[in-house]
């Protein structure tokens, strides 16, 4: 492979990594925490898109606009969670089919407040040069390595993440010890649905916003939560990272779309080998390790 | 009990599709159901052509949805993805059909699409349920499987996407399938508008009738008690994965047969079938009338998809709407669904009306369908 062959895949991975990691993480937070796979996922990260184009087009600048569609979707995201998917606790398939509803609802209320275009955005940063993409996709990538950074700082080195595990792990256990595990739920679903909502503003300048926009990261995102398993930010950061290599190698050589097809096929691949994520394998192994040891 | 005894000369002839898993076990029922069978019937004759070629496309749904009340409500897979099947046959029959348009070519594409939808729904049970994909996984793996398959039949407009002269057409679809037709050579019947809309009814009627015997045989017990509790079962020596893929399979199969009579209804299929959207609406239909109830699920489609196509007539935006809440309503105020939750305050009814307990329909079997 030639220096620029190698920079192009490079190029290549970095962009396809950091949609993977922007699209899951929200949802894989939600799921991780309280095994809900929130249907509405796609619809959260619409949430942000509009709030964004529209804060922009009003004439705030670009990163406010994006901070706001952050905020507004985590907000939105509190709203259902008391109204609606709190009575659906311990409730797995009923709250996915739930979520659902929400999805159905979200897409045509939007359909019918705004009609089916938005204002756009351009991309910021301008070109890069040798390589030929926008700098905003590094911009991107920057941005989703720190999301999972400051996941990690929050949930390893914070006693609200403490709180969260121990949820996460035994919620009996946890409350007995004093933990409000509704109130850990109750924000660990807003921060699931802000981070959806930031996956929404990031791309907002780059994909056309849409009534449907938010079904554009939903089979990478829930892809990515299946092969990644149970385990938040380990998942995310693996299953990313494989599905991202497939999808960036193929990409290279014969196009987008069959780099898509390869990724899917690495995804089904990867599912039929390993039925409970990445994260279950590897904690498979840990256990058999501890056990011959 | 206003009607008849369990003795009846229609008794033994019932007996088959009744038992503990189905309720609507008693002689009312039945008379309820012939009822609405001629209704059915009757709709052509009563409101014209028109209404036979839109009932026709509501019937195919019904068959859909009770494709995924059986599966979901009996043995406890939750598919997102049935529509996957619903639309693999509706192409394939296409592709076939519009190759060979010849009767025995039409024959031919029917039972290669169900062929096709049933292959498809086994290989994709077997990968899941023989890889140890479970619960969760499995509603999200059949939704991914249909959302790539809108994906990929989208972008299918160029020429070089063509099988013979069937083009897939991308986002614009396969226009001109042929109406379905039976026969061999020279011999058989091309199935015009009104035949059409006769043999969906008939088609919906001997698969409710079929997956009653089935969901009341030994085989309907242990895919009930797979469901109730997988591992227990497993314990008690059924092989649960083998059945948990004969019931996918099945599912599939019906799911095909619905998009083949959905496909040869509009003489078209476009990706949207394989949409988000569309594949909600299976969920829909069993989730508000009742999974565990067939019939529940067939009467929610009925309704659900006469509803939005009035809401469409009038030129309203809000059906979607209107089905997102009701699916949100339901699910919150009563989780089992509409059918069942009827059929409750029936035998709570009967039961005060007749203090001695039914013997067609004994309270501790309703309880366990109700779960």
């Amino acid at each position: 492979m030639t220096g620029t062959g190698l920079l192009n895949f490079g190029f290549e991975f970095v962009e396809i990594f950091a949609f993977i990691v922007l699209a899951t993480v929200g949802l894989a937070v939600i799921f991780g925490m309280m095994g809900i796979i929130n249907l509405a996922h796609g619809e959260f990260i619409l949430v942000g898109a509009y709030a964004t184009t529209f804060t922009f087009a009003a004439g705030l600048p670009l990163p406010l606009a994006m901070l706001s569609g952050v905020v507004l979707t985590a907000v939105y995201g509190l709203v259902l969670e008391r109204l609606i998917i709190r009575h659906l606790y311990g409730r797995l398939l009923d709250s996915m089919v739930v979520t659902w509803g929400i999805s159905l609802v979200m897409i045509q209320l939007t359909r019918i407040a705004f009609g089916n275009t938005a204002p756009g955005i351009g991309i910021p940063f301008g070109q890069l040069p040798v390589v030929d993409g926008p700098v905003y996709y590094l911009v991107l990538a920057v941005v989703a390595v720190g999301v999972l950074g400051g996941l990690y700082a929050l949930f390893m080195w914070t006693d609200f993440g403490v709180r969260a595990r121990a949820t996460m792990q035994d919620e009996s256990t946890a409350r007995s010890m004093g933990v409000d595990t509704d109130r850990m739920y109750m924000s660990t679903f807003a921060i699931g649905s802000g981070l959806a909502g930031l996956a929404g503003a990031l791309y907002a300048p780059v994909l056309t916003v849409t009534p449907e926009y938010g079904t554009g990261f939903l089979i990478e995102a829930f892809v990515a939560v299946v092969v990644g398993g149970a385990s938040v930010l380990v998942g995310t950061v693996l299953a990313s990272g494989l599905l991202g290599t497939v999808n960036a190698a193929v990409t290279n050589v014969a196009g987008t779309f069959m780099g898509q097809v390869a990724m899917l096929i690495a995804a089904i691949i990867a599912i039929r080998l390993m039925p409970d994520g990445i994260t279950g394998l590897l904690a498979d192994w840990r256990e058999n390790r501890g056990e011959s040891q | 009990m206003s009607v008849g005894s369990s003795d009846g000369p229609l008794a033994a002839v019932r007996r088959p599709f009744e038992g503990p898993n189905t309720m609507g076990n008693s002689p009312a029922f039945w008379l309820g159901f012939a009822v609405a069978v001629v209704a059915l019937a009757a709709l052509p004759v009563l409101f014209g052509l028109y209404a036979a070629e839109v009932g026709a496309v509501f019937l195919a749904y019904a068959l859909l949805g009770m494709s995924l009340a059986f599966i979901w409500g009996y043995c406890g897979i939750l598919s997102f993805g049935q529509v996957a099947f619903f639309g693999v046959a509706g192409y394939a029959f296409g592709i076939v059909a519009i190759n060979a348009a010849t009767l025995t070519g039409l024959t031919l594409a029917l039972l290669a699409a169900i062929a096709v939808s049933t292959a498809f729904a086994a290989a994709l049970g077997y990968f899941m349920f023989y890889g140890g994909v479970r619960d969760v996984y499995v509603t999200i793996l059949t939704l991914v499987v249909a959302l790539v398959l809108y994906t990929f039949m989208g972008q299918t407009a160029g020429g070089e996407w063509a099988i013979g002269d069937a083009r897939l057409g991308g986002f614009n679809g396969m226009s001109g399938v042929p109406d379905l037709a039976v026969g061999i050579g020279s011999t058989g019947v091309e199935i015009g508008l009104l035949g059409h809309y006769y043999v969906t009814l008939g088609a919906l009627v001997a698969t409710y009738l079929g997956l009653r015997a089935l969901v009341n045989s030994q085989f309907g017990y242990a895919m009930v008690a797979t469901r109730e509790d997988e591992d227990r079962t497993a314990m008690f020596g059924y092989d649960t994965t083998f059945i948990k893929l004969v019931v996918f399979t099945i599912g599939g199969a019906i799911a095909g047969l619905g998009g083949v009579l959905f496909t040869t209804q509009n003489n078209y299929v476009d990706p949207s079938v394989f949409g988000i959207t569309a594949a909600a609406l299976p969920v829909v239909w069993a989730s508000v009338g009742g999974r565990t109830s067939l019939i529940g699920t067939v009467g929610a489609a009925l309704a659900i998809q006469f509803v939005d196509y009035r809401l469409a007539l009038s030129g309203s935006e809000w059906a979607l709407v209107l089905i997102g809440s009701l699916l949100m309503f339901v699910v919150l105020v009563m989780p089992e669904g509409v059918a069942p939750r009827l059929h409750e305050y029936i035998v709570e009814y009967r039961e005060d009306a007749d203090p001695s307990p039914a013997p067609q329909e004994p309270p501790a079997a309703t309880e366990e369908v109700g779960d």
